[in-house]
């Protein structure tokens, strides 16, 4: 298992390499000068010339590159264009709210997606089969940006119940621990900042879990009803179980496996996800960074979030790989 | 079961067409999915006719008026921003939708299948680049990769829908290998090589007619999809431009009218994108199972 996890890091940091090449050469075909857009329009020659001086723009590309790689090493992006700060530093801050964001999404997605799953699975042919599988077509045809506008409508112009956006209100403040704020805001026992902290997660979860949630119900569905027929099952109903115990112990252990896959899958794609829902709700994500350094033309930023989130949605799928074995014991890495 | 085993000996007696095409009709869903499509297509085609007004024609004294259930006549389902009539749109906007998401399938479609066949049926180090390229694209979710097309491709429709098509194409490329490696292998491959064809003619006349059919059914598995990433793209305005009818598009200022209490802006272009997408999911799916049940694990 130890030198199963090396190997898949080791892979990890290739195939981190090879983006960031591919990255660096997309940025580097954008036309126009960056050394023009940095010193303004009316420059002169020797500013210009200057600026590609001091920014190494008059170096051959793959000395550019091996420097830039130099100190992303390190763990140095370089500076945003538009804010001047530290890029790894931003991206730092504003991940644990995307993550946050993610996580809950998924609970959300995951907790009703496999209920209803199952549910649909058991009573196949029936009603709520129907309407479940119905509305989950729905879910993964809908367009999550339109949704998240929909939910705000109803739910906090109409009703007036929740938050349009944002993190948290300005009245409260979380004292940093995890970064997670419903984490932090529990660990210090500020329970007015926790529910509002909750408040504000919920519309945004929802959007950001529809599609996912879909999905899972339809894997759900299937690799139940794959189980379901085997021979064990079979067994298990002929020892007399109780079917609460076939489909809860035996039915769905093994259903779980391409459940998981799916899950995984979904979740490191919620990364992309974010970037629409947290448009929406002004949430202070990688999401909405990496539009303002699109907005922005802030090529840096970009190649350095680019870059952090494949990382990210590399660590999923090796976290997804290694929960298999927990779960299915035949299964050895 | 036997059904499935009665109808697979009919392959071998009726034509591959006329025994999808009987598939697809009993499918209810995908009936429903080929209507809508139809619909939109026509609505597409002839939009310049139905359409009651001039989708982009601003009429600043009209603007932000409610529709048919206040009584408004003129403007069935009211008027944005800038006065101009938001059913005259959706009906313009059918048409850069629905070919933005078919085009862009099409260019996702030749580069991976391209891809796909040379990497299958060359192997060695082709096919070690082709896959390991594959592997980089998916290790980004779609439309962020998109985005970064589109901020190196610059904004607009066409650089959209080119960056769209490259995002599908590692998928496509994947599926078609692997089909490719089946077919590469088979006995009349191996005969044409003997009598000296040559790749190109092998890969024309042989390979490419036996993968043609996970081609289509990925093509119009994926039409819908690709009309969500470029309303995706519309909405983050690197899409679309205005003052051009897309549906993406047309919700990127919603937001702020919703606070308004002018709903109608916001609403109906998501559902004019929810039933296009339904459709072209429901007629996929149906072909999918017409054309080839077994394809339903990889889709």
């Amino acid at each position: 298992m130890k030198s199963y996890i090396i190997k898949r890091l080791l892979n990890i940091l290739i195939m981190l390499f090879a983006v960031s090449i591919i990255i660096f050469l997309l940025v580097r075909l954008i036309p126009g000068d960056p050394a023009r857009t940095m010193a303004g329009e009316h420059a002169s020659k020797e500013i210009l010339e200057e600026m590609r001086k001091k920014w190494g723009l008059n170096k051959p590309l793959w000395e550019q590159y091996l420097i830039w790689l130099k100190y992303a090493m390190r763990g140095d992006f370089g500076r945003s264009i538009l804010t001047h700060e530290s890029i790894l530093t931003e991206i730092l801050e504003r991940f644990p709210n995307t993550l946050e964001l993610s996580l809950f999404a998924m609970l959300f997605a995951s907790t009703i997606g496999i209920t209803t799953g199952i549910i649909s699975a058991v009573k196949r042919y029936t009603l709520f089969d129907y309407i479940s599988m119905f509305l989950a077509l729905f879910g993964v045809s809908m367009p999550i940006f339109w949704l998240g506008i929909m939910l705000v409508l109803l739910f906090s112009i109409k009703l007036n119940l929740l938050p349009t956006g944002g993190r948290l209100s300005v009245f409260y403040s979380i004292k940093p621990i995890t970064h997670l704020y419903l984490i932090d805001s529990l660990i210090t026992l500020n329970f007015g900042a926790f529910l509002d902290t909750l408040k504000h997660l919920i519309l945004p979860s929802v959007a950001l879990g529809t599609i996912p949630m879909a999905f899972i119900a339809r894997i759900t569905r299937s690799s139940m009803l794959n189980v379901i027929s085997q021979d064990y099952i079979r067994t298990a109903r002929a020892k007399g179980l109780t079917e609460k115990t076939v489909i809860m112990k035996h039915a769905l252990r093994n259903a779980l496996i391409p459940i998981l896959t799916s899950a995984g899958t979904e979740f490191a794609m919620l990364m992309g996800g974010a970037v629409l829902t947290e448009t929406i709700f002004s949430w202070p994500g990688l999401g909405t960074y990496i539009v303002q350094a699109v907005n922005a033309r802030d090529y840096p930023a970009i190649q350095g979030a680019v870059i952090f989130v494949a990382f990210i949605v590399a660590l999923v799928n090796l976290f997804v790989d290694i929960l298999y074995a927990y779960i299915d014991p035949r299964i050895h890495y | 079961m036997e059904e499935e085993i009665v109808e697979e000996g009919k392959v071998y007696t009726e034509s591959f067409l006329v025994e999808s095409i009987r598939s697809l009709k009993r499918n209810r869903s995908a009936l429903v999915g080929l209507t809508i499509v139809i619909f939109l297509i026509f609505v597409a085609i002839f939009a310049k006719a139905i359409s009651p007004h001039n989708p982009i024609e601003q009429n600043l004294y009209d603007n932000l008026k409610p529709g048919f259930w206040a009584g408004n006549s003129k403007n069935l389902l009211g008027t944005d921003e800038f006065g101009r009539d938001i059913l005259s749109r959706l009906i313009y906007g059918a048409r850069v939708s629905v070919s933005t998401g078919i085009i862009a399938v099409v260019i996702g479609v030749l580069l991976g299948s391209l891809a796909g066949i040379c990497s299958g049926y060359f192997g060695g180090w082709i096919d070690n680049l082709l896959m390991r390229l594959t592997d980089i694209m998916f290790s980004l979710p779609s439309i962020l990769l998109a985005i970064v097309i589109v901020s190196v491709l610059g904004r607009g429709l066409s650089k959209a829908m080119i960056a769209i098509g490259i995002t599908y194409a590692p998928q496509i490329a994947r599926v078609v290998r692997s089909e490719t490696l089946t077919v590469k292998n088979s006995e009349y491959i191996e005969s044409a090589r003997a009598i000296g064809a040559p790749n190109k003619r092998i890969i024309r006349v042989h390979v490419l007619p036996n993968v043609l059919s996970v081609i289509i059914v990925y093509t119009t598995l994926s039409i819908g999809s690709a009309i969500l990433d470029a309303a995706a793209l519309g909405f983050l305005g690197l899409g679309a431009q205005p003052p051009t009818a897309e549906w993406g598009a047309m919700l990127a200022n919603s937001n702020h009218y919703i606070t308004g209490g002018y709903w109608w802006v916001a609403t109906f272009p998501g559902v004019a994108i929810l039933i296009s997408v339904l459709g072209f999911n429901l007629l996929g799916d149906g072909l999918r199972d017409a054309i080839d049940p077994r394809l339903r694990k990889k889709f």
